[in-house]
């Protein structure tokens, strides 16, 4: 993938020839804080649902139709401390239709549009437009209650973070609807043209040259910006405190355990391959200490797993059992937490963990999205890393490296969604 | 070894059926790092009531023992498989629809490796009155798990609403009831009978060689013997034409109402070209009708009954075929009533030929963006075989259809007076 700066905008290209379609994708991050992060829930959502040329999202839909069902999607993530909002389009490739009228400039036309020439008046974003997305974030964030899972996740990280931003939830919160009005929101789209961090990623049949050419006549506005100097957000404060635990009460046939640690290791810190590795070992994995035990010998789940977020350093264990078997479940949890720290595994684990990290790596970089994701890691920390570098780094980690970060690993919350006594029917 | 060469979309897919009557498809993607395979039998959920492999008499099975058996399979005499392909580099996975349950891995590196693990493991089945028990609790913890997601039921909930009979309205996974009655004996009844080549297809996509992997699936397929193929009795009941219900309500523990609108296909026996035909048509209509383009999605949207989870969708086979459509709604009700009062002013007005222009491109560009995806060109393509139909027929059957196939399916599939049903939750206390 090559990268160049035109004006504000980071422009990552990577040509190939691998896929049916090309994809255009726009990442605009700022720190995740209180004050903005449901405005930033809202934005990427209105400016997808009408530009001047094309005043509502029926408009918008249906040129992307014309475009032989081009996509375009709207977005936001939390990446570590940063809140991204995203704007991403496929369109399909020309050169496979019977008709084979340019369609990629006409899609970049269309994107460059919804992000730079949204439907305004006076100032403001249209007043329906921004209405109606107010309803549907709303609905969006008490739907998060009716996904146990998500519901489950979201709440040990209120709980875990508390004190830290990561702790607000990626789509905002309901008491920060009411205020939201297309002047205020128009005001705050401009402040973020004008000092987000913009990556914009092209994948498949194109070429530099001609991607140059096209960013400058599309993108003018933000190609004739100066450069913005890269900030990466100052390293999340890691806090020591007692381990908690948190339970709360439900009507569910299946309770919900989730179990956060601190990892002390982030994208950018030396041990950051022996952390992947230790995920693998531990509760990344079918092969992995989690699956084996609480699953296959134990019989206690039908999922058991751990998650890293790599910018923020944690790490996540979810898995759904039975309500009354809380104990029986966490105390295999910290056992096989506890035999990573005492290096209590083969050097087969270690190999053959090795062997499905690379093997995922590689997947991964097969779809354009993946590829991307991959890429955006290093724009995130100061940490460059290469993905030609990533399969040699997998293996140069030795057992004493795991049980290293193994060791760094603190118990912070253990949050149990449990069902209510007297649902338990059986 | 057969070679059809798809010109236009710059594919070339290799076939070949074996002896034992295996069917293997090989299609190479040049540039793709990762390799996928699929080991499929045409046996799901709904063949519970069949003649077993050596026997005369009907028997009718537990629910839910063709996801049990899927489960199962994954352990043998030296433990479990997946520990086998993770050493290969592999990730495996399996899974069981109402009409197949198919065998899958995905891998960048030692693909002969687990090309035969994946054959072997698969055609290999070691069940012992132990490891039978144990599953249970595993899969009891997978259906609460299902019981308590709002989306699964509602759209279970349709599908137990449009029919009365078909084993389709059963669970895929069964109940908890049901899979304590599953033993040993019975796994390896259902195995025998539905997992005979004859009855399976083999899909590899990826960077491969196409000579090279024919070969190996040659060899160790003739290494392995097998009973005669015999062709399998299912029996099912009968469906009558029309919805089962009109409405039904499941009150969940939610905040968020939802709403999905179900049209039963009243002839669901085509197979083949019609299929197709049939599928494509529908999935236009769905479009043309609740598109984001058209102005019943933007009315919808405006008055506040939708949001961004809206969808639709039409599935058919050999025996079932229906739409859905809905999603997420703050007043449930009115969502099923609209979406059918927009299905019939639909029906009554001949088909707009602009639009149904622009829908049937963007029907082409999103397969196009499919054929990006290995997972579902395997998957797609052993659906579309088992029902007698080519994937790679969809874009030309698409630029086929007229107004005339559209109007037809129409008339056929959208009858909102009898093969409709509304599948509503609502949040408890409401």
């Amino acid at each position: 993938m090559t990268k160049f700066t035109i004006g504000a905008l980071n422009v990552h290209v990577l040509p190939s020839t691998t896929y049916k379609t090309n994809t255009i994708l726009l990442h605009m991050r700022s720190p995740l804080e209180k004050n903005t992060v449901t405005k930033r829930a809202i934005l990427p959502y209105v400016l997808q649902s009408g530009t001047m040329e094309h005043p509502s999202r029926q408009h918008i839909r249906r040129e992307l139709d014309e475009l032989y069902g081009a996509t375009l999607q709207a977005d936001v993530s939390k990446k570590g401390e940063n809140h991204i909002m995203s704007l991403k389009m496929e369109v399909a490739n020309e050169k496979f239709l019977s008709d084979s009228r340019p369609l990629f400039a006409r899609g970049l036309q269309l994107f460059s549009s919804v992000l730079l020439s949204p439907k305004v008046n006076d100032g403001a974003f249209d007043k329906a437009i921004v209405e109606g997305e107010k309803r549907t974030l709303k609905q969006k964030l008490a739907s998060v209650y009716d996904d146990k899972m998500r519901y489950a996740n979201k709440r040990l990280t209120e709980e875990m973070c508390k004190e830290e931003p990561f702790g607000l939830f990626v789509y905002g919160n309901q008491e920060d609807i009411p205020s939201l009005d297309g002047a205020s929101l128009y005001s705050y789209y401009k402040q973020v043209l004008s000092a987000d961090q913009l990556d914009l990623y092209f994948v498949g049949d194109v070429e530099e040259a001609e991607i140059k050419q096209l960013v400058e006549t599309h993108f003018a506005e933000l190609s004739s910006m100066p450069a913005r100097e890269s900030v990466p957000p100052a390293p999340a404060a890691k806090q020591p405190k007692e381990p908690r635990e948190v339970m709360e009460e439900q009507e569910v046939q299946q309770g919900k355990l989730h179990i956060g640690y601190r990892t002390q290791t982030t994208y950018s810190d030396e041990d950051y391959f022996p952390l992947q590795l230790f995920n693998g070992i531990f509760g990344g994995f079918s092969h992995s200490k989690l699956f084996i035990n609480v699953r296959e010998k134990a019989s206690l789940a039908y999922y058991a797993a751990s998650r890293v977020e790599s910018h923020k350093g944690l790490l996540i264990v979810m898995s759904g059992i039975e309500s009354k078997k809380f104990d029986d479940a966490t105390t295999i949890i910290f056992q096989q937490m506890d035999d990573m720290k005492a290096g209590k595994f083969t050097d087969e684990d270690l190999t053959q963990t090795k062997a499905v990290l690379k093997n995922q790596l590689l997947e991964t970089m097969d779809v354009p999205r993946g590829r991307i994701e991959l890429e955006y890691h290093s724009r995130l920390s100061d940490k460059s890393r290469p993905l030609e570098m990533w399969t040699e780094e997998i293996d140069k980690v030795t057992k004493e490296d795991v049980v290293k970060v193994a060791q760094k690993m603190q118990l912070d919350t253990v949050y149990f969604l449990k069902g209510k006594e007297e649902a338990a029917h059986e | 070894m057969n070679k059809v060469t798809f010109e236009q979309l710059q594919e070339t897919l290799y076939h070949e059926e074996l002896p034992n009557g295996l069917n293997v498809y090989v299609l190479p993607k040049p540039g793709f790092n990762k390799t996928f395979a699929t080991f499929t039998t045409k046996y799901g959920s709904i063949d519970n009531h069949f003649v077993p492999l050596n026997s005369e008499e009907a028997l009718r099975v537990p629910d839910g023992i063709a996801h049990f058996l899927e489960h199962k399979l994954f352990e043998d005499e030296e433990g479990d498989v997946f520990q086998q392909f993770s050493k290969q580099g592999a990730s495996a996975n399996a899974f069981t629809s109402f009409t197949r349950t198919a065998y899958l891995f995905s891998s960048t590196m030692n693909i002969k490796e687990n090309l035969t693990t994946l054959l072997n493991f698969v055609q290999k089945p070691y069940f012992t009155d132990a490891s039978v028990d144990k599953e249970k609790g595993i899969i009891e913890q997978e259906i609460k798990m299902y019981e308590d997601n709002p989306d699964w039921r509602n759209y279970f909930g349709l599908i137990a609403g449009m029919y009365d009979r078909h084993p389709v309205k059963i669970d895929i996974a069964g109940t908890v009831e049901s899979i304590h009655q599953i033993t040993k004996e019975l796994l390896y009844t259902c195995y025998e009978t539905f997992y005979h080549p004859s009855n399976m297809m083999f899909f590899v996509v990826g960077n491969i060689d196409p000579d090279q992997t024919l070969t190996l699936i040659r060899e160790n397929q003739a290494e392995k013997r097998f009973a005669e193929p015999k062709e399998i009795k299912r029996f099912f009941e009968t469906e009558s034409e029309a919805a089962y219900q009109k409405q039904v309500t499941i009150p969940m523990n939610v905040n968020t109402g939802k709403c999905l609108v179900g049209f039963k296909d009243r002839l669901p026996e085509k197979q083949g070209k019609a299929l197709l035909k049939h599928e494509l048509s529908v999935q236009l209509l769905l479009e043309m009708v609740f598109g984001q383009s058209g102005e019943n999605y933007q009315r919808l949207y405006e008055e506040g009954l939708i949001d961004d989870t809206f969808s639709f969708d039409y599935s058919g086979e050999n025996g079932f075929g229906f739409s859905v459509i809905g999603g997420d709604s703050g007043n449930p009700e009115k969502l099923g009533e609209t979406i059918a009062a927009m299905v019939k002013e639909f029906a009554g007005k001949p088909i707009n030929k602009e639009m149904m222009e622009s829908i049937r491109k963007k029907k082409i560009g999103y397969f196009l963006r499919s054929l990006n995806s290995p997972e579902y060109i395997a998957n797609q393509f052993t659906r579309y075989k088992f029902n007698e139909m080519d994937l790679f027929d969809v874009i030309p059957v698409l630029e086929e259809l007229t107004p005339a196939d559209l109007e037809a399916a129409m008339k056929e599939h959208f009858n909102a007076e009898t093969q409709m049903c509304q599948c509503m939750i609502k949040p408890k206390g409401e």
